[in-house]
């Protein structure tokens, strides 16, 4: 009995846990990125002795190369020599095809009912799947290298509920920001989110990815959806593993956020923080000289879909920019095969390798002091992309589509 | 006893070490970018035993422990503040950069003045304005980890996580 958390965590653990309660438990998942592995090597090095030098489980120890690929530095080059060495010791393939909250699912690596611990504050995205993932720091993260374990305070929870229709031209981002402007940037700490409503049974996992993977900008531990044949359907020859439709059962929410969708126009988070949610008449005016679509909020098939939808046979305004970067291979396969990277490198787009490209502001598009971006990015902190005097505006994949077009924020429904 | 700094609300890991310093693990780096561009005289002026306060949720943002590693490397003696995001707080028990959540203490102290907080007693105390103050009680595994070093040190003493 329970909210997802605790019906996960209780079929972890073999017996009933409940909110409040700190546990230790064997988790199913433990993943580090380029930036994160090398802090997270040192902390597993140090427990040499209790380990025998191996981490817990080789092929459930998963390295993504995702945040400065290829190198963009010698220091980047060099961390990067540093983790393939570690990895080819301990027997971890390193997965450079995109980023790690696309190419962990992707990959099969994420199923209902699993316990994910990643070295990336959006390892929240896993709960789109129906699985506890969590950000976790690299000491943590090395511990469970080690150990296979992790400690956890199982977290009380925030019900969002959704109803109603998103309207044509509003995008699962809207809904997110939405979330993040009524509940606020650490309304959450702590605390799990868990969606549900009749309008979760329309959405794909795609979208779902989008709301769980922003649970961490309100704060949350985790973002949780319960499986459905929505999710069955998205795993089918991903895995072959068995795994639990678990589902909360008379849960025991702190609070209930009921959001009708329908009600919702297009939505931007002004800087710098991410609750700075206006509609998008309010910013019209605002000039903007780069635009950016892609990163693990929105760098899915289907946000480039969308894109592509607005700048067919269009070219992007002379005094902006464009930067497109799928979120993995597997999207920027498809997305060549379906002729969305010929629009966007028609519409005078720079189309990069998948990765995080400029959303951490180390390459591939960062910003000059003053200049002002429109991203589908999940976060607008100062400094993020480059200079700290540029701003970061946040919105959907149709509205930085749009706003390509102007030169300025511009309502997406202008396009459709 | 040090200096307090005192920092406002939503103080993200952006802010503590910006992205594109943290490609390192050299810890004389990321106590040189620590708060850089908010605070680009922190690193300069920071002295050993100095404590940082904050308001709401401080260390919001990314999973990096660059962030709390690069406070701890400029020798700060503690962190305070009104609330602490979660990662950021367990990072930091993990790397042992002491850090107390004391809403009084922050809402009673300025920038400049000089303050005294025990570790183990959790008592805080202004020495600019004479006021005394205490945290609220850590959990037993925290206080473990805390106690033992960091939680490196915590499971070689216990043998394994548990």
């Amino acid at each position: 009995m329970g909210t997802l958390a605790e019906e996960i965590f209780s079929y972890k653990l073999g017996r009933t846990v409940e909110q409040g309660e700190t546990v230790v438990v064997e988790v199913d998942r433990v993943m580090s990125h380029d930036t994160t592995s090398p802090l997270a090597i040192q902390a597993f090095r140090k427990l040499a002795a209790q380990t025998g030098g191996h981490v817990f489980d080789s092929k459930r120890a998963h390295i993504v190369f995702d945040h400065i690929i290829p190198a963009a530095t010698i220091a980047a080059a060099t961390l990067h020599r540093d983790i393939r060495s570690f990895a080819q010791e301990q027997d971890i393939t390193i997965l450079q095809q995109g980023i790690c909250h696309q190419v962990m699912p992707e990959m099969g690596y994420v199923v209902p009912g699993d316990i994910i611990v990643g070295a990336d504050s959006h390892s929240c995205t896993y709960g789109a799947l129906g699985a506890f993932g969590t950000g976790m720091g690299s000491t943590d993260i090395g511990v469970a290298y080690a150990t296979g374990r992790s400690w956890f305070r199982v977290p009380t929870t925030i019900n969002v509920c959704l109803t109603g229709d998103l309207q044509p031209g509003v995008y699962a981002k809207d809904l997110t920001l939405e979330m993040v402007r009524i509940i606020g940037v650490d309304g959450a700490n702590y605390r799990a989110l868990e969606y549900t409503g009749d309008l979760i049974e329309r959405l794909s996992v795609s979208e779902r990815f989008t709301f769980c993977n922003m649970a961490i900008e309100m704060g949350g531990k985790a973002g949780l959806v319960a499986p459905d044949e929505i999710t069955r359907a998205w795993l089918h020859g991903r895995t072959e593993r068995e795994y639990p439709m678990l589902a909360p059962r008379n849960p025991r929410y702190e609070r209930v956020v009921e959001i009708d969708a329908s009600k919702l126009s297009p939505l931007i988070a002004r800087p710098p923080d991410v609750n700075n949610v206006v509609p998008v008449e309010e910013v019209e005016d605002v000039h903007i000289d780069q635009v950016f679509l892609g990163t693990c909020t929105n760098g899915r098939l289907d946000d480039l879909a969308i894109a592509a939808s607005v700048l067919r046979g269009k070219t992007i305004h002379p005094s902006t920019r464009m930067v497109v970067i799928p979120a993995s291979r597997e999207v920027y396969l498809e997305a060549m095969r379906l002729g969305y990277l010929e629009i966007f490198a028609q519409a005078g787009a720079s189309v990069g390798t998948p990765g995080c490209g400029p959303c951490i502001g180390r390459h591939f598009g960062v910003l000059a002091p003053g200049e002002r971006a429109l991203t589908t990015m999940n976060r607008n902190f100062t400094g993020r992309m480059g200079d700290p005097t540029a701003e970061i505006y946040l919105g959907s994949p149709a509205t930085v589509a749009a706003t390509a077009l102007t030169g300025h924020i511009t309502d997406p429904r202008e396009f459709l | 006893m040090g200096r307090i700094w005192k920092l406002g609300d939503n103080v993200n890991t952006d802010v503590i070490i910006p992205g594109r310093y943290n490609v390192t693990t050299d810890r004389a780096q990321l106590a040189r970018y620590c708060l850089y561009e908010v605070l680009p005289e922190f690193s300069q002026q920071v002295q050993a035993g100095d404590v940082v306060m904050a308001g709401h949720n401080f260390g919001c943002g990314s999973s990096r422990e660059h962030a709390p590693a690069a406070i701890l490397a400029n020798g700060v003696h503690v962190v305070i503040a009104r609330s602490f995001a979660r990662i950021f707080y367990r990072n930091a028990v993990n790397i042992g950069l002491p850090v107390l959540v004391c809403e009084e203490a922050v809402l009673a102290s300025e920038d400049g003045q000089q303050v005294e907080a025990d570790l183990t007693t959790g008592v805080i105390r202004n020495l600019t304005t004479g006021q005394t103050l205490e945290d609220e009680r850590l959990e037993q595994l925290v206080t473990c980890s805390v106690a033992a070093g960091g939680i490196i040190e915590y499971i070689r003493q216990e043998g394994t996580l548990r």
